[in-house]
């Protein structure tokens, strides 16, 4: 199984993706941001961190970046591409994944475990959360707040799209989880095709028990078997 | 040709800044001022006689980039 992690000028979670990769059996490397031709891969990631300084809009610029046309073809070709946080803004601006992530409500940066609860567990990167009631993970970001229209949100609950949903400890999703004021509490949304998922939290944060947890392998581990 | 741009909120979507900026207006005294709003604007130079051509470049370069058409309206003025 290969891997590919893509290097935005800004990405930081870039060395901890390739890590955490490697730790579940990837063989994972880096794809700078100017590349015009990417390897055969399994999985394309977009890591957090920050992208050309986030002028404009958070991941706007990285969303038209030259690697972002390889990255798009691959996606359209039914390649899996994960985006995390930043990596999240980007594919939402490139229109990879629905909605739109806006400025946290509380207007400050927010870096902390939260709590999830997978809604598609039938899809490649969710599949392995079938017996987790709330599944723990970290969010660092100040620009999380998931928003759709009327129209975008049913359309998300239609084709199930929506992968993850912020959480309390015991899998409750009420309006206290919800740490950014995202728009039903949505972490992370799947394409139509459900090859391509978009999720705030840093599932590569909690692949070690010495970083708080394994929690986060399940969504790179469902891309074996 | 110049092109003046101004990126807003649709109407209905969460502006958090606006908000805080709406709080310290009335800080400062003001009084009767709501709805305040954050948005963006962007000076380009557009080389381009023809209006028409002009136009549909900004239009162009306002939905690919310069705003997010799922949260943004756009408007723009042409200046010769």
């Amino acid at each position: 199984m290969k891997a590919g992690v893509v290097q935005f000028p800004g990405s930081n979670c870039d060395r901890d993706v390739k890590t955490s990769l490697e730790k579940c059996g990837f063989k994972a490397e880096y794809i700078w941001h100017k590349e015009t031709s990417i390897p055969k891969l399994d999985l394309i990631v977009l890591p957090g961190g920050f992208s050309y300084g986030d002028y404009l809009r958070c991941g706007s610029i990285a969303a038209h970046s030259k690697v972002m046309n390889e990255v798009k073809k691959f996606a359209n070709n039914g390649g899996n591409v994960l985006g995390i946080c930043n990596g999240f803004q980007i594919l939402s601006e490139a229109g990879l994944v629905p909605g739109v992530l806006m400025t946290n409500k509380s207007l400050k940066f927010i870096c902390k475990e939260v709590f999830l609860k997978a809604i598609n567990t039938d899809e490649i990167f969710t599949k392995k959360y079938k017996e987790y009631n709330a599944i723990k993970l970290s969010i660092a970001h100040h620009d999380g707040n998931y928003f759709i229209d009327e129209d975008g949100l049913k359309a998300l609950n239609d084709n199930n799209q929506i992968a993850f949903k912020y959480c309390s400890k015991d899998g409750e999703i009420t309006a206290d989880s919800n740490p950014n004021g995202s728009l039903e509490n949505i972490a992370g949304v799947y394409n139509k095709n459900k090859n391509v998922l978009g999720l705030m939290p840093h599932p590569e944060r909690h692949c070690d028990i010495l970083t708080g947890g394994t929690s986060g392998k399940n969504i790179f581990e469902g891309l074996f078997n | 040709m110049k092109a003046k741009v101004y990126v807003t909120l649709k109407n209905g979507v969460l502006d958090p800044q606006g908000k805080a900026i709406e709080q310290s207006i009335s800080n400062l005294g003001f009084d009767g001022i709501s709805n305040v709003k954050q948005g963006k604007f962007i000076e380009l130079d557009i080389n381009e006689t023809d209006q028409k051509k002009a136009t549909e470049k900004v239009n162009k370069i306002c939905e690919n980039l310069l705003a997010n058409t799922v949260i943004e309206n756009f408007k723009y003025e042409l200046v010769a």
